[in-house]
């Protein structure tokens, strides 16, 4: 629950995500390595609103 | 059956309870109240609300639908859009709509006394804050999770379109502007706190930089080693404060403390958010959590007595920490915790794309809400269980009960408040600081109120260290909202520049990026000048305008929402979003009225440029006073401009809803729902 709430296991979600639905196609890229995908991961979470008053 | 009568007694007790407590705390005279009241007060009328109003809203006014997919189902993407546990979504939730406001907010309100604060925090949440919150959310799940500008533009036109914008870009410069002045007003002459704080910078770097290049994306492990390294800090700085030459390094006036956080603001909107800003978040949001759970722990456990009155004299507009009447005043100086507008764009942004079903969206967009109110209830315990003499004392600026401790204590022992000079000088020895004399902002009063507080229930040697634990966890998620304000700041200009020239648009190009962000730190950077050279403190001008700024964001999104239940056709519960939206409007231009027009020189914004004007033509000001009076009198014109552009915005668009709201009714044409079309949830 706590590695879930802190991003902890993004990238292994990443991975589940990639196998289930871009796996059997032929011309997907293989997935990010852990390090690309954190930083995007961490972009694209601070391009927008989330944090208040 | 029987069950069934159980649960009914069961409520009707919660009720009772509540109802009995509120009226402890409504008409206790003479005797302090203790807080455990407070508290269960709110718990009850939390409860209540959240079981029966909240379900009422889901069912009938949103009719929410349990079978329909959600965007993150439909749209899924494994990135933004992805159905998530709904406790994880509170938890997202929760994290980005609770940052310093409803700390900030209830500590200065607390200047008319205990009571109008609470009843407003009990009543504005149930009615207002938590129902902005939950109806944005489930009409932006219902439109992809559309942002409310967007949803303002489709549902009632470009104009509310626009307005939102420019107000939420408005907002945050005020907003940052304003935090920025509370953390220099709680590192003035404080080596202790500069220290600490000047150490959380170089903490979150070297946590980003673990995260980013030692172990990638381990958060867990890198925030333990960051919190250990805070608290460390903490010590670190006390160390400081008694080393003869390092001190001097970090005992500085507020100019050259504001200099700092703009600059330090600047770099932090520029500098890739893998460094600073995602590291210090996650610290700021452990610490926040953990210090927050500490302190309802604490409260329970030691059941505090609240030492000021119910109300106080100040009610008539005379308050030393802000200018104003109760009326409206009090519900502008309380937002978050409350009702706050901002909300609105976090309940429009991130979370509707993360819901796995209608359904939590009472739990998450209501009872996240709730808990924010919670966290003010525990502020304004936090501010009144403190003497009211010292509360005074630490919160009065300068320019009000004058420069000199004894005059500061005359002052406030005139207006019937018991307190020494001594036991002023005696606190500050405990808390580790040379004065707390004019530490305006809420942070230090409320420092020195948890800090007593942490203390009694938990070790009473430390005060000091609780004191300043306390202003570091507050500064570090102030600095949090103040480097993600700026960076969302300098977006929304890049977004905007775009439109004139394409290359400015891009969020990579390094001179659009320097430009932008410098434009948008100069903004905010403004307003924090003015905010410390003011004799007056700067939060009598700064807070009430962004009070203003956030009901009118709020009022927006309120207008959005009921012209969505109107041309819904369910017209009969428009009263739902309509009510807290007549109120809003109400308070806003009344406060925005007594702020433009107002003859006292302390609420007034032309009263005051007149009047300081006038000392500065008849030769009666000081010299260092003369000097910056013109400045001050310029920016008193542009904050009375400011206040008219803001309720002219909100008037716009309130005429606006009204005429679709008319349209409608009278079955003339109006712009279409945009709401997405029907789709069968194949999730569980």
């Amino acid at each position: 629950m706590i590695r879930r709430i802190s991003g902890d296991d993004a990238y292994d979600r990443y991975l589940m995500h990639h196998a289930q639905f871009h796996a059997t196609s032929v011309d997907v890229p293989a997935p990010l390595s852990r390090k690309a995908f954190f930083k995007l991961w961490q972009e694209s979470k601070w391009a927008g609103i989330n944090r208040c008053c | 059956m029987m069950q069934k009568r159980l649960k009914t007694v069961g409520w009707l007790a919660i009720a009772l309870l509540g109802a009995y407590a509120l009226s402890g705390v409504a008409l206790q005279r003479g005797e302090s109240i203790n807080a455990i009241w407070m508290v269960t007060a709110a718990v009850c009328i939390y409860a209540i609300a959240y079981r029966f109003y909240a379900a009422w809203i889901a069912a009938k006014v949103l009719t929410i639908d349990e079978t329909r997919a959600t965007p993150a189902e439909r749209l899924d993407n494994g990135r933004d859009f992805l159905p998530t546990n709904k406790w994880i979504v509170f938890g997202h939730h929760f994290a980005a709509i609770s940052g310093p406001g409803p700390l900030i907010g209830p500590t200065l309100a607390a200047q008319f006394g205990y009571l109008p604060g609470t009843l407003w925090i009990l009543i504005g949440v149930v009615l207002g804050g938590a129902v902005q919150d939950m109806v944005t959310l489930f009409f932006s799940t219902r439109r992809n999770g559309r942002s409310l500008g967007q949803m303002a533009r489709d549902e009632i036109g470009s104009i509310g379109g626009t307005a939102a914008l420019i107000g939420t870009f408005m907002i945050m410069i005020i907003l940052i502007a304003v935090l920025g002045l509370v953390v220099v007003n709680a590192m003035k002459h404080s080596p202790w706190a500069t220290s600490t704080i000047a150490a959380t910078i170089p903490i979150a770097m070297i946590i980003g930089l673990y995260m980013r290049h030692i172990r990638p994306g381990r958060v867990l492990e890198a925030s333990a080693i960051g919190v250990i390294l805070l608290l460390l800090s903490v010590l670190g700085g006390g160390w400081v404060d008694h080393h003869a030459s390092l001190r001097a390094l970090f005992d500085h006036d507020g100019l050259p403390l504001a200099y700092a956080i703009i600059l330090y603001g600047f770099a932090a909107a520029v500098l890739p958010v893998w460094l600073l800003l995602a590291p210090r978040d996650y610290l700021s949001t452990f610490m926040k959590l953990g210090t927050i759970f500490l302190l309802a722990v604490a409260i329970v456990l030691l059941r505090p007595e609240i030492h000021m009155p119910a109300v106080t004299q100040f009610i008539d507009g005379s308050g030393p920490i802000f200018g104003g009447k109760l009326f409206p005043f009090v519900f502008i100086t309380i937002a978050c915790g409350a009702v706050s507008g901002f909300h609105a764009l976090i309940a429009s942004g991130t979370t509707p794309k993360l819901m796995t079903n209608e359904r939590d969206i009472r739990m998450i967009g209501y009872g996240g809400m709730l808990l924010e109110s919670f966290v003010a209830m525990m502020a304004m315990i936090a501010a009144t269980v403190l003497e009211p003499g010292v509360f005074f004392a630490i919160n009065s600026p300068a320019g009000v009960v004058g420069k000199t401790a004894a005059d500061a204590i005359a002052t406030i022992n005139s207006w019937g408040f018991a307190v020494t000079v001594e036991q002023m000088e005696l606190l500050a020895k405990e808390m580790g600081e040379s004065t707390l004399f004019a530490r305006t902002g809420g942070a230090p009063s409320l420092a020195v109120g948890m800090a007593s507080i942490f203390a009694s229930a938990f070790g009473k040697s430390l005060l000091a260290l609780w004191y300043h634990f306390a202003i570091m966890f507050e500064a570090l998620f102030i600095l949090t909202t103040l480097d993600a304000g700026t960076r969302v700041g300098r977006f929304m200009l890049q977004d905007i520049l775009g439109n004139f020239h394409q290359k400015l648009g891009e969020t990579s190009y390094m001179p659009s990026v320097i430009l932008t962000s410098a434009l948008v730190v100069a903004g905010w950077g403004y307003f924090l000048y003015i905010g410390v050279i003011d004799p007056n403190g700067g939060v009598n001008i700064l807070w009430p305008l962004f009070g203003i700024a956030n009901q009118m964001l709020a009022a927006i999104a309120l207008c959005v929402a009921t012209s969505i239940i109107v041309k819904s056709g369910k017209v009969r519960y428009a009263w739902v979003t309509g009510l807290p939206l007549a109120w809003l409007v109400l308070i806003t231009s009344t406060a925005a009225y007594e702020k433009i027009f107002s003859d006292d020189i302390r609420v007034g914004f032309f009263a005051a440029a007149n009047h300081l004007n006038a000392q500065l033509l008849s030769g009666l000001l000081s010299v260092e006073k003369a000097a910056v009076a013109p400045r001050l009198i310029f920016n008193q014109h542009l904050d009375a401009y400011l206040t008219l552009f803001f309720v002219f915005v909100l008037w716009v668009v309130v005429i606006d809803m009204v005429n679709i709201c008319r349209r409608f009714l009278q079955g003339k044409h109006v712009l279409a729902s945009s709401e997405a079309p029907y789709v069968k949830t194949i999730l569980e």
